[in-house]
C-alpha cells in the first residue's frame, strides 16, 4: 500500500532520512518509533505529498506520490487522511464545521446528507457535546479526536497519526489507540503512526519500525521489538540513559 | 585581527547575497500566489460570505481610524497651505490644493497605511499562524487550496474596499479642510466647497482610485503570501507579519509613483 524506495531527505544542511526503504503493507498498523527529530514526522509528510524527497521513490497504492502535478497529488490525497499532532482544527470554525469542511468544499453530498454523516463520526468519537465549541475551547484529547473525525468523513483507505497520544492523560490515550484499533477492525484502513509512546505503539501496531539518524534499524512485530537484541532500540524502549544513544 | 575583519566583511557580503535573494524569491512567490488567485476569483460568488466577512473586517473595523487620519489630514493639509497663502490674499485656493493632494497621492496612499497597519498585517498574522499550527498543511490533506479559503477572499475584499475607503477619505479629507479653512482662514464654507469642485477632476479621481485598487490587491498578496511563508512558530509569525508590514509599505510607495509617472509623467 505504501513503499519508500531508497528515499533522502535533506533539511537545514541535516540528512533527516538517509536512504529510507521500507513497505508498508494493506490494512496494517504501522508504528515508527525513534527519537525526537529523527525524522518520524518527516517520513509521514512524505507519505502525504507534503514534502518532496530530495532522492528516492515514495509509492501510494502503486502510484508515485514524489514528482507529480498538484492536481495528481491531490487526487492520491483523497485516499490519505492526516491526523495532525495538534489537530489543525481550522480555529475560526465550530468542531462541526471543521468536521463538515471537506464535505462543504468539494460538494460531496447533498446537505442533508453531510449533516448525516457529520452527525455519525460525531456519535463515533464521542464529540457531540463539543459540536458548537470552538477549537481554543476543547482539550487536546477532543481536538485530536475532532481531526480524526474530519479524517473519517473522506473514508480514507490510508491514515497518518502524528503522535496521536502525545499530551493526553492515560485514560484518553486508551481511547485513541481504541479507536486505531477499531478502525483497523471495522473498515480494514492502513494506518501510520508516529509516536514515541511505546505503551500506545504495542497496543496498536501490527509492526513497529525504529528510526535512527534516517534509517530504520530495526522494523519487527511488538514482541520483537519487546525483547529485542539491538542495544539502541532497547535503550529506546527502556529510556535509560546508557546506551549507544547520545543523550545529549 | 587581519583574519577577524576578513571574516566579518565576508559574512557581511554573505548576508546582502542572502537577502537579495530572499527578497528575489519571495517577489517570484508574491507573483505566482497573485496569478493563483486571479486563477481563483471566478469561485469569487461561492466565497461571497468570507469575501463580505474580510470586507467587514477592512471596512468596518478600521471605520473610526481611517476617519480621525482622514479628517485631520485634510486639516492639516489646509492649514499648512493656507498659512502660507495667507499673505498673499489667497487662502481661498487652499480648496484647490487640498482635492488635488487627497484624489491625486494623499488618500490612496494614508488610507493604504492605515490597512497596512490594521489590516495587513493581522492577515499575515492570522495565515502565519495557520501555517505553523499545520492549518494550513491540513487544508491541502482535505485538497482544499489555501489560495482559494483563504488568499483570494482577502484580495478581493481589500481590492474592493481600499477605493471605497479611500473614497471616504477624500470626502472626509476635504470636509477637516474646510473646517480648517473656515475657522483658521477666514475662507467660507461656499467659497471653499466652489473651489474644491472646480477642481475635482475626472482623471485625479480614478487615478487615486485606481492606486487604491492596486493598493489593495498588493497589500493583501504580500501579507498572505508571508504568512504562508511563515516559519520557526511564534518567532516566524512575528517576522512575517513584520516583513508584511515593511514591504507592503515600500511598495504601495513605489508603485504609486509609477503610477503617478504613468498617468502624469512624460
Amino acid at each position: 500500500m505504501i513503499e519508500f524506495r531508497n528515499v533522502t531527505k535533506i533539511l537545514s544542511g541535516t540528512k533527516v532520512l538517509n536512504n529510507l526503504s521500507f513497505k508498508i503493507e494493506k490494512g496494517e498498523t504501522f508504528v515508527i518509533i525513534g527519537r525526537s527529530g529523527t525524522g518520524k514526522t518527516v517520513t509521514l509528510k512524505h507519505i502525504a505529498g507534503l514534502l518532496e524527497p530530495d532522492n528516492g521513490q515514495i509509492l501510494v497504492d502503486g502510484e508515485q506520490m514524489n514528482g507529480i502535478s498538484k492536481s495528481q497529488r491531490d487526487r492520491l490525497r483523497e485516499k490519505i487522511g492526516f491526523v495532525f499532532q495538534s489537530g489543525a482544527l481550522i480555529n475560526w470554525m465550530t468542531v462541526e464545521e471543521n468536521i463538515a469542511l471537506p464535505l462543504l468544499e468539494h460538494k460531496l453530498y447533498p446537505p442533508d446528507e453531510i449533516k448525516r454523516i457529520v452527525e455519525e463520526k460525531m456519535d463515533l468519537l464521542q464529540l457531540t457535546s463539543a459540536r458548537d465549541k470552538m477549537p481554543a475551547e476543547i482539550s487536546g484529547g477532543m481536538k485530536k479526536r475532532a481531526s480524526l473525525a474530519r479524517v473519517l468523513v473522506r473514508n480514507p483507505q490510508i491514515i497518518l497519526y502524528d503522535e496521536p497520544t502525545s499530551g493526553l492523560d492515560p485514560v484518553m490515550s486508551s481511547l485513541i489507540n481504541t479507536i486505531i484499533n477499531q478502525l483497523k477492525k471495522d473498515y480494514t484502513i492502513t494506518q501510520v503512526v508516529v509516536t514515541h509512546d511505546m505503551d500506545s505503539a504495542y497496543a496498536v501496531g501490527d509492526r513497529i519500525a525504529m528510526l535512527y539518524d534516517g534509517k530504520i534499524i530495526q522494523c519487527d512485530e511488538p514482541d520483537g521489538i519487546r525483547n529485542t537484541d539491538n542495544p539502541i532500540v532497547r535503550q529506546f524502549i527502556s529510556g535509560s540513559l546508557k546506551g549507544p544513544i547520545d543523550v545529549l | 585581527m587581519v583574519e577577524k575583519i576578513k571574516h566579518t566583511v565576508i559574512n557581511f557580503i554573505s548576508d546582502i547575497g542572502t537577502n537579495t535573494l530572499n527578497i528575489i524569491a519571495m517577489m517570484g512567490y508574491c507573483m505566482l500566489l497573485f496569478l493563483e488567485v486571479v486563477y481563483y476569483s471566478k469561485a469569487a460568488f461561492e466565497k461571497r460570505r468570507e469575501i463580505l466577512k474580510q470586507m467587514y473586517y477592512a471596512g468596518v473595523k478600521t471605520f473610526i481610524v481611517v476617519s480621525i487620519v482622514a479628517l485631520f489630514t485634510g486639516m492639516i493639509l489646509a492649514l499648512q497651505t493656507g498659512l502660507e497663502l495667507k499673505p498673499y490674499q489667497q487662502q481661498a485656493l487652499v480648496g484647490n490644493i487640498i482635492i488635488a493632494t487627497l484624489t491625486r497621492e494623499m488618500a490612496p496612499f494614508v488610507t493604504s497605511i492605515i490597512l497596512i497597519a490594521a489590516v495587513g498585517s493581522t492577515m499575515a498574522a492570522e495565515i502565519g499562524t495557520m501555517t505553523v499550527s499545520e492549518e494550513i498543511d491540513a487544508l491541502e490533506m482535505m485538497a482544499i487550496s489555501p489560495v482559494k479559503f483563504l488568499v483570494m477572499p482577502r484580495v478581493v475584499a481589500l481590492a474592493i474596499m481600499l477605493p471605497i475607503a479611500t473614497i471616504y477619505t477624500n470626502l472626509l479629507g476635504s470636509i477637516g479642510g474646510g473646517i480648517v479653512a473656515y475657522f483658521q482662514l477666514d475662507v467660507s464654507f461656499d467659497v471653499y466647497y466652489t473651489h474644491v469642485l472646480g477642481s475635482l477632476h475626472f482623471k485625479a479621481t480614478y487615478v487615486g482610485l485606481l492606486k487604491a485598487f492596486v493598493f489593495g490587491m498588493m497589500v493583501s498578496t504580500i501579507s498572505c503570501a508571508n504568512g504562508l511563508r511563515a516559519t520557526n512558530g511564534a518567532l516566524g509569525v512575528g517576522k512575517a507579519t513584520r516583513n508584511s508590514v515593511v514591504s507592503s509599505f515600500l511598495m504601495v510607495l513605489i508603485v504609486g509613483y509609477y503610477i503617478t509617472a504613468l498617468f502624469y509623467g512624460k
